[in-house]
């Protein structure tokens, strides 16, 4: 018999899909089942390219050296250092997150997560706002208008369609996977046609068709149905009932124009973010007439001008939804632990990212406090990166600062960062080889599982964590 | 030379999400990064070829990427760069007092870069991050 | 009189020789506070935290050697909770609602607050196995679910909060009286709440049913409230108590609208000084900027309507909702004037004070850390007086405060503040000073034998906010109000004895993925993931 674990929760992204089943034999995994792409080949890949030993940079090298002197020279550093930064955090356990929490104030400095480049303009817009939300079981029983918009989940959560939404079977709702399949067969027959009719008559095709707007009739039956908003035609926008193309960086105006629209207040332009009225007026129909609605959105919205204020609105139009229907909203969170991370900072500190305990107390200023403008400012004097690789995804400024002065790594894989550093600790794969807890892109937690054993030099982010811990006191008591 | 000015946007893949997780030094992680997905017509109006290496600057910086066609057409004038390396030399660092960067929407000219080849991930962080 | 410690636990006598003495005398000696109802940890309340980060700013604790930082005010981070309460002489306190899907999430949280020891109740009002099983009438299936419901969640009582409306906002609907039934399932909030008092019973568990009423917050509510208690009068056995109400406050309102709402706490008063089925906790109001959050998703949703404050919702799948707005009491509010006036007068026209608790449903009344200003009022009307003086006009001629003279006596507040929740909760170890009771002591540095509360309120209020000393397990790690050392409390959870156990397993198995969007193997809460568990063995009737 082949030992057959099942119920594994996948440590990939937002989506923590809790039903993968994995084969191990002689403590590696060998065939992965129910994930999606990225899953599988998170699962049988993740020994490639990892750190097993402690490096150390001395002339300039990274040489190896013992988990003693790694974590001797980490704490060295952070206790040194008068502004120092610890960033990352999303992609390991919430247990590692409590011990990070603990050795940031240790030594007054500043701890921020991946929200800070990814969601954190969601998260000041709730904080002004608020956000009618909910868990994604209620949406896969309920949902009957998903809508994504500047989000795509066919490539960042690829599960998330066929799990939670518009492919799902719930109480309330069925899958609309068979009138997608027949809605496929049509469009591959009408191209096909197409194609053939324009080799027939000669004509040239170079020119790119226009934009048809015209919504389907699926769309006014009854039964779930999507609708994906966007500035180009993601393959999410191929499977959707309706995929309203608008124009980039237009996003505001086009969620107030909805705004009025829910409200019956007529708009005075013709076209909002290049869509016509008319189009914009029959989808608030649709949105009005759901009986339960739910708006998906992601770095389209935040990245995008006006960052937090498009979420604003995009959190006001379906608070203001609610005076007619039922109507929830939810960012798609792209790690799958950044939404604990931002639930363990908020219990512990108040805060969900950007915190500065450099006074002794929590402060939040995101802008002031976040990674980013730290970093463009040159403010911090040292770093620990762990689960994240900044170098590789922050702006060159930024990461041109954050390797100038003395940088720790705890990553178990080799990174652009961890090249990078001056102390690199291996530790063990969360959610693999360590044990722990993480929250779902909707605040469920969940388990994950260990199921094989890490290499002998390799802990868990929390012990590493909590030995540097436990030195930075030391030095701190000699110092004192 | 012909120059063209677009809109860039970055983002997660499919392919860039199963790259990493082949390790960030992979073959796979650099075919899946350091590209850029550009439409049809405006791949005609450069006057290149699927595959030759471009240059794209913005006011940030500039990087040599691969040109690919991009499936999701139409979308003139817009062009997308998975999140990595080569994208973060281009992009927005100001967050205008919200700690947000600009990833999307950024301003940015593209022309062909015949004589430069794309830059392998050591080089490039040799390059651009490496202490004096 | 003299008490013994030792190992934890208070003993008949200690060789003083070798033992440490606290010279209490002059002193007032009370077993350390058992806080009923409030909401310091798990979802809602966390984001309750993250929605106001502008409670935050203006109420800091800096880190110092024994104690880790944090922020008040209205929603505290969990170490300052786990602070604040012992500061106040506080060691036991019940988290009251906890979403059954999200529980890792509170008991998270609840390991990380320091002092207490706790509990959390999880919210089985409008989960969809009760909810069809009672409409079924399988009151033993019902039961034996809840059993495996509360081990997998680590629970400690049933917690119900409008019963059928938050499966009905699940569309966005609400229940209207005990009697309206629950859409597509067929059940009315009179079914659910007698049907989980049966299962209560069944199950032997320690805590009644533990009940927030329909229609929270609605001008003539104190009728709804009333049908509730009714509704389980005859499944009253003896004196024991079967139900409790919580934050009655909210539900004692007379009136047909806002204009015409006042005071029913006379009618409820005078329901429970003639019923012994049922206890209550006040759910007092305070003036000050606050923050609701309650698992009644339609209550919050018409909070914000009428405020037009930030709002945050939050539906749990097959199980509950929840709802955050924050929320001022201005004092020249007529009707938040009213609600103040209405906590008081339930205490103090229920005569038994072992039937009515003090809180504050923190923090939806107010911040615990007001408890000392409640305690003021109760034991004085001078100081009640006082503040009736600065609230409404209006509110002032319809209160009955000042017709009511009687202030409680130090004892009686010991009752309210301890000794009668911790019978309510059935813990026995708790709330009194007997021998092999749990060493959880406070020392107020008042004497009540020379300080008349009625006239120094001030003082009592002093006194109360910063103990003397507080003793938790034996150890002093309160001394001035000042925490001298940290320590962590057990969670304490109803490990529930069913006969066919695996009968509901098998049941659940198959039916899991089709309600829930998670495994059934990854949803009970493993023995070892609380950091001090304390099971609390119970066999049931079924």
């Amino acid at each position: 018999m082949v030992p057959v674990i099942s119920g594994v929760t996948c440590p990939v992204c937002g989506s923590f899909c809790d039903d993968i089943e994995l084969v191990v034999k002689n403590n590696a995994i060998t065939d992965v089942k129910n994930a999606c792409a990225v899953g599988v080949a998170k699962f049988l890949n993740y020994t490639n390219h990892r750190h097993v030993i402690p490096l150390i940079r001395k002339n300039g090298e990274l040489v190896e050296t013992s988990l003693d002197e790694a974590v001797r020279k980490s704490a060295e550093i952070l206790v040194d250092a008068t502004y120092p930064i610890l960033y990352g955090w999303s992609s390991t356990s919430c247990e590692a997150i409590r011990v990070g929490l603990e050795l940031a104030e240790e030594v007054g400095g500043v701890i921020d997560n991946t929200s800070t480049i990814c969601h954190g303009p969601s998260i000041l817009s709730i904080q002004d706002i608020g956000i009618s939300s909910c868990t994604l079981g209620q949406l896969r029983h309920r949902a009957d208008i998903v809508i994504y918009w500047g989000s795509n989940p066919w490539s960042a959560h690829p599960r998330h369609i066929e799990r939670y939404t518009a492919f799902s079977t719930g109480r309330f709702q069925a899958t609309a996977w068979r009138g997608y399949l027949s809605r496929l067969g049509a469009i591959l027959t009408k191209k096909r046609l197409m194609r053939a009719v324009n080799l027939v008559l000669r004509r040239d095709v170079s020119a790119p068709p226009g934009i048809d707007r015209r919504l389907p009739y699926s769309l006014f039956r009854k039964g779930r149905k999507m609708i994906v908003v966007d500035v180009r035609r993601t393959r999410s926008a191929e499977l959707a009932d309706y995929f309203l193309q608008v124009e980039p960086n237009s996003d505001y105006e086009l969620l107030q124009a909805f705004r009025m629209l829910i409200r019956d207040e007529e708009l005075d332009v013709d076209e909002v973010a290049g869509v016509p009225v008319e189009i914009l007026e029959e989808v608030a129909d649709i949105m009005i007439g759901c009986e339960l609605g739910i708006l998906f959105f992601g770095l389209g919205l935040t990245m995008t001008k006006g960052k937090l204020r498009n979420i604003d609105a995009a959190l006001s139009l379906v608070r203001d939804l609610n005076q007619r229907t039922k109507f929830l909203i939810m960012p798609m969170r792209g790690h799958f632990n950044v939404t604990g991370a931002n639930v363990v900072f908020t219990w512990q500190t108040g805060y969900p990212y950007a915190v500065d305990f450099s006074q002794g107390f929590p402060r939040y200023n995101p802008g002031e406090t976040s990674m980013i403008d730290i970093l463009c400012r040159g403010e911090s004097d040292a770093g620990l990166i762990i689960a994240s690789d900044p170098v590789a995804h922050f702006p060159r400024e930024a990461a041109q600062n954050l390797v100038k002065n003395p940088l720790i790594v705890i990553d178990p894989e080799v990174t652009p960062t961890s090249l990078m550093a001056d102390v690199v600790i291996p530790s063990a794969f969360v959610g693999i080889e360590v044990e722990g807890t993480a929250y779902r892109m909707d605040h469920v937690p969940l388990p994950l599982k260990k199921v094989v054993e890490p290499p002998e030099n390799c802990l868990s982010d929390v012990e590493i964590l909590q030995r540097i811990l436990r030195e930075a006191r030391r030095i701190r008591r000699r110092y004192n | 030379m012909p120059k063209l000015k677009v809109s860039l946007l970055t983002g997660r893949t499919i392919d860039q999400g199963k790259g990493k997780e082949f390790g960030k030094l992979s073959e796979e992680y650099w075919k899946s990064v350091a590209i850029c997905e550009m439409d049809p017509n405006d791949i005609k109006e450069l006057g290149i070829r699927e595959n030759d290496s471009i240059k794209i600057t913005t006011d940030f910086g500039s990087a040599v990427v691969r040109a690919v066609k991009s499936k999701r057409t139409p979308h003139p004038k817009v062009v997308f760069i998975p999140y990595g390396p080569w994208a973060s030399l281009i992009m927005n660092p100001r967050t205008h007092g919200t700690g947000m960067p600009s990833l999307k929407g950024i301003p940015a000219e593209i022309e062909p870069a015949p004589k430069e080849r794309v830059l392998s991930l050591p080089e490039l962080l040799k390059e651009h991050y490496a202490r004096e | 009189m003299d008490l013994a410690i030792r190992n934890g636990r208070i003993v008949e006598r200690v060789d003083e020789k070798k033992a440490e003495v606290i010279d209490a005398s002059g002193m007032l000696v009370m077993p350390g506070g058992v806080d009923i109802h409030c909401h310091i940890a798990g979802a809602e309340v966390n984001s309750g935290r993250l929605l106001r980060p502008e409670d935050h700013f203006r109420d800091v604790e800096v880190k110092t050697a024994v104690t880790r930082s944090g922020v008040g005010y209205s929603i505290p981070s969990t170490f300052t909770t786990g602070y604040r309460y012992a500061r106040m002489g506080y060691t036991t306190v019940m988290n009251p609602s906890m979403p059954p899907l999200e529980a890792r999430h509170t008991h998270e949280e609840l390991d990380d607050t320091p002092m207490v020891d706790k509990a959390t109740y999880p919210l089985l009002g409008d989960w969809w196995f009760v909810l069809e099983h009672l409409r079924d009438g399988q009151i033993e299936e019902c039961a034996a679910h809840v059993a495996w419901m509360m081990s997998a969640t680590k629970g400690y009582a049933i917690k119900i909060v409008n019963p059928g409306g938050l499966e009905a906002w699940g569309f966005g609907r609400n229940v209207k009286n005990l009697d309206d039934s629950v859409p597509y399932f067929n059940v009315t909030p009179r079914e659910i709440v007698r049907g989980l008092c049966k299962v209560n019973k069944l199950l032997n568990m320690p805590h009644t049913i533990h009940v927030h009423t329909n229609n929270l917050g609605k001008p003539g509510n104190y009728i709804t409230a009333l049908e509730t208690m009714k509704c389980v009068e005859d499944l009253a056995e003896g004196k024991r108590p079967v139900i409790h109400i919580t934050h009655c406050q909210f539900c004692a309102f007379k009136g047909s609208d806002w204009q015409t709402m006042s005071s029913g706490a006379e009618e409820i008063a005078k329901y429970v000084n003639h019923h012994d089925h049922v206890t209550l906790d006040m759910g007092q109001v305070i003036f000050t900027d606050t923050t609701t959050m309650t698992a009644d998703g339609p209550f919050q949703y018409g909070l914000y309507n009428l405020t037009g404050n930030k709002w945050v919702n939050h539906d749990v799948e097959t199980e509950t909702s929840s709802g955050i707005v924050p929320f001022r009491y201005k004092r020249k509010s007529a009707v938040h004037a009213t609600q103040w006036s209405i906590g008081l007068e339930l205490a103090l026209l229920i005569k038994d004070p072992w039937k009515i608790y003090m809180t504050t449903d923190h923090p939806n009344g107010g911040p615990f850390t007001a408890y000392p200003n409640i305690i003021a009022w109760l034991m004085s009307r001078v100081a009640r007086k006082k503040t009736l003086g600065k609230i409404s006009k209006r509110a002032r001629r319809k209160s009955l405060l000042p017709s009511i003279d009687r202030e409680l006596s130090f004892y009686e507040i010991a009752v309210v503040t301890r000794a009668g929740q911790a019978k309510a909760l059935n813990l026995t170890q708790k709330g009194h000073l007997g021998v092999g009771a749990d060493a959880d002591i406070a020392v107020y540095g008042i004497n009540p034998e020379q300080i008349d509360p009625s006239k120094k309120y001030k003082t009592v209020r002093r006194a109360f906010r910063r103990a003397a000393y507080t003793i938790k397990d034996g150890e002093i790690v309160v001394k001035n109000g000042q925490i001298v050392k940290s320590v962590f409390g057990k969670t304490f959870w109803v490990d529930v004895k069913t006969s066919l156990p695996m009968e509901v397993n098998d049941d659940l198995k198959q039916k899991f993925r089709e309600y829930w969007t998670v495994e059934y193997e990854n949803y009970p809460i493993p023995d070892r993931f609380l950091h001090f568990p304390a099971p609390i063995p119970v066999k049931a009737e079924v």
